[in-house]
């Protein structure tokens, strides 16, 4: 196995209490251009997945609960 | 292998801008045709104007410009090398489109009489649109979709355009980058409507995704015509924008200059006349950063409160609407402070500046039953607008064209060796990662093909690319998330070598900046008063010639001709 895996900080940060992904919810993963958001089944609730952001903020505006906070990428702030 | 077949009459790949107007016109033209939109992403929020848009940036409206001034601004802007042809096309049907827009509920900006508020930006005419609430365009394209019952496939990725015996479009093939899927569709026809390829340079952030072009568009488009056959054109103009630093979006003097703002350089003074994005634009721009009177700056902090609100509103709810966010965290307030600009990275975009899939003004590229609409093709400075009236043309022509066309078969080993090359990272375990490759790629195309242009580095970087090419056979995807970066990883890696060949064919400086060679400093317009077009030789490798200026429909006088080099403001002699 030659495969590592590095760590690193996702600019989108999902609140947990807010997410209502455990009622079914996806909007979040469905309109994201770059497909990096996932649901935790276990958590039951939205995260990022994939350090792959445009910072585009679909996923924020269309969550019915707010529960979806952008920030800018690191590297770029 | 696993293939799940479909069949449509028309296939159109890219629901962005252009994609989802081909596909309404294509219905509109012909409702029994089965006509299918797909999408790598979701249409509800795909592409360039996926939050929106500030404004149309070449509206040809009667009464504040005219076609023919149109075809003359751009002809010249773009140093004489269009079809004007094509450029009419579009000027002609502007004005009809906005209003179509209108009455589909896109908002533009009026004046008190109801009449368009039109702005001045470029150098000669009238032709910025402000849209300030211009945010749901994707709303109102989806609502036009659903009404036509166009079929949709969001979250496919289409990676081969599969052509028959006769040389004319059979199928096209991609995966599902949910479940990895393979998926061939038999057609009569496609539209390409893949957006610009905007992931062959590296930001100067360094962050892969933090591109101006929404990073789904990273040339696959290009890649896909460039395998079925079809001519691309003139790649050496490259795209390149004058942006946030760091941000590496639009600043953005369209909205800021009709209300007083400009580009400044360091000590805050103004260095070119017109704002407008051409390539001599950025070769001033790339001369001021480079003179010691750089950075290059924004400037709007001399504007007054009201002024400075209503940009604050547009550009902070609009189009990319973190700019806010950006500025916030680093404590830049636009009231206080200028903004820091700088130049992007490299990129094939028509909607900018002119390379792309080359087309007519029906929309045809140069393979039959294959279109190509928007940023991807190869009208210059087509910008919104533009993916729109050419959406409508390709829409349009293509549900004739299928009409009269049979399916035709396509070759089953071409099918083969796609779904080979698609399912060859998902069986290694061991291997490079799509990121990886990419980055290399990505940062070699920044290395030596960043103007200014210089022949020994153009061959060292193919050399570096043909390794890249063999590294290809170990990418390495864990899923099929991964898949899609790896695939998109071949696709970036045509565009960059496309990029090199082009620009090495091209013996001259033209396009400012964007085909700056510093072995062929001079325009030679002799030699070079032509388009080049780049397709694929018998053997697979990228061949290149020179294609003739089609006739001229406007005429532009030599006076005329030279006002894009006349941007740079003229100083007064300092004082000692
Ligand atoms: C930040 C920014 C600001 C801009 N500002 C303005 C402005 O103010 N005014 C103006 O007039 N123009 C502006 N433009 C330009 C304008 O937005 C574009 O010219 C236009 O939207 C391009 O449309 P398109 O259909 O070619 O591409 P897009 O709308 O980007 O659509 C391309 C689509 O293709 C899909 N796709 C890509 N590859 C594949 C594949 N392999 N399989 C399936 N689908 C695929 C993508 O997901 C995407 O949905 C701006 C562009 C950007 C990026
Ligand atoms: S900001 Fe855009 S790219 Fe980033 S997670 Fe949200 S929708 Fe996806
Ligand atoms: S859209 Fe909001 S509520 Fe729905 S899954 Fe995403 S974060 Fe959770």
């Amino acid at each position: 196995m030659t495969i590592a895996l590095s760590p690193t900080q996702v600019p989108v940060r999902v609140n947990e209490e807010k997410c209502i992904a455990d009622k079914g919810c996806t909007v979040c993963v469905d309109v994201c251009p770059l497909d990096v958001l996932a649901i935790d089944l276990v958590k039951g609730s939205a995260f990022m997945k994939y350090d792959e952001c445009w910072y585009c903020l679909p996923c924020e505006q269309d969550c019915p609960t707010q529960a979806i906070e952008v920030d800018i990428p690191y590297l770029l702030r | 292998m696993n293939v799940l077949e479909q069949e449509f009459d028309l296939v159109v790949i890219g629901g962005g801008t252009a994609g989802p107007m081909a596909a309404v016109k294509a219905k509109e033209r012909n409702p029994k045709l089965r006509v299918l939109l797909v999408d790598k992403a979701n249409v509800k929020r795909s592409g360039a104007i996926s939050m929106g848009m500030d404004g149309l940036n070449n509206a040809v409206i009667p009464g504040h410009a005219t076609p023919e001034q149109y075809v003359k601004e751009i002809t010249v802007a773009n140093d004489g090398i269009v079809d004007q042809e094509a450029l009419m096309a579009y000027a002609t049907r502007s004005a009809a489109m906005i209003d179509e827009l209108d009455r589909w509920g896109v908002k533009f900006e009026k004046d008190e009489t109801g009449d368009y508020a039109v702005r001045k930006v470029h150098h000669l005419g009238t032709y910025v649109l402000p849209m300030p609430e211009g945010h749901h365009m994707k709303r109102v394209l989806y609502r036009q979709l659903k009404r036509a019952r166009v079929d949709i496939t969001n979250r496919l990725v289409v990676t081969r355009v599969l052509t028959g015996p006769d040389g004319s479009v059979a199928a096209v093939m991609g995966f599902d980058c949910r479940t990895a899927e393979l998926v061939l569709i038999r057609t009569r026809a496609a539209v390409l409507c893949t957006g610009a390829a905007g992931r062959i340079g590296l930001p100067a952030s360094g962050y892969l995704m933090g591109t101006y072009e929404n990073p789904t568009n990273c040339g696959d488009g290009h890649s896909m015509a460039f395998h079925a056959g079809a001519d691309l054109s003139n790649l050496e103009c490259f795209q390149i924008n004058p942006l946030i630093k760091d941000y590496n979006g639009p600043a953005c003097a369209y909205v800021t200059g009709p209300l007083g703002g400009y580009t400044a350089n360091g000590k805050g003074e103004r260095f070119i006349e017109s704002d407008y994005w051409s390539g001599q634009m950025m070769l001033e721009f790339y001369n001021e950063l480079q003179s010691g009177n750089g950075p290059v700056f924004l400037k709007v902090n001399h504007l007054a409160e009201e002024t400075i609100a209503q940009i604050e509103t547009i550009l902070h709810s609009n189009e990319r609407p973190s700019r806010g966010r950006f500025h916030e965290r680093r404590g830049t307030d636009y009231r206080h402070s200028m903004i820091e600009m700088h130049i992007s990275e490299i990129g094939f975009c028509s909607g900018h500046s002119a390379s792309g899939i080359r087309i007519n003004a029906r929309g045809e590229t140069s393979v039959r039953g294959l279109y190509a609409a928007g940023d991807c093709a190869s009208v210059p400075h087509n910008y919104m607008l533009g993916a729109f009236v050419y959406g409508k043309l390709c829409g349009e022509h293509a549900a004739e064209y299928c009409e009269g066309k049979d399916f035709v078969p396509h070759a089953p080993e071409a099918a083969q060796a796609e779904a080979q090359r698609i399912l060859g990272p998902l069986g290694r375990s061991e291997g490079l990662t799509p990121q990886q490759v990419e980055y290399k790629t990505r940062r070699l195309v920044n290395d030596y093909l960043q103007p200014p242009k210089i022949t020994r580095k153009y061959e060292i970087a193919l050399q570096r690319f043909e390794e890249i090419r063999e590294d290809l056979q170990q990418l390495a995807a864990p899923g099929p998330h991964e898949l899609m970066r790896a695939m998109e990883a071949h696709a970036i890696l045509d565009c960059a070598e496309m990029a090199a060949r082009a620009s090495l064919f091209r013996t001259e400086s033209r396009w400012g900046l964007y085909h700056h060679c510093v072995d062929h400093p001079q325009r030679d317009d002799e030699n070079w008063f032509c388009h080049t077009a780049l397709r694929r030789g018998a053997d697979g490798s990228m061949q290149l010639r020179k294609l003739a200026v089609e006739p001229y429909v406007v005429a532009v006088d030599e006076s005329e001709k030279a006002a894009y080099h006349r941007l740079r403001v003229a100083r007064v002699a300092e004082t000692v």
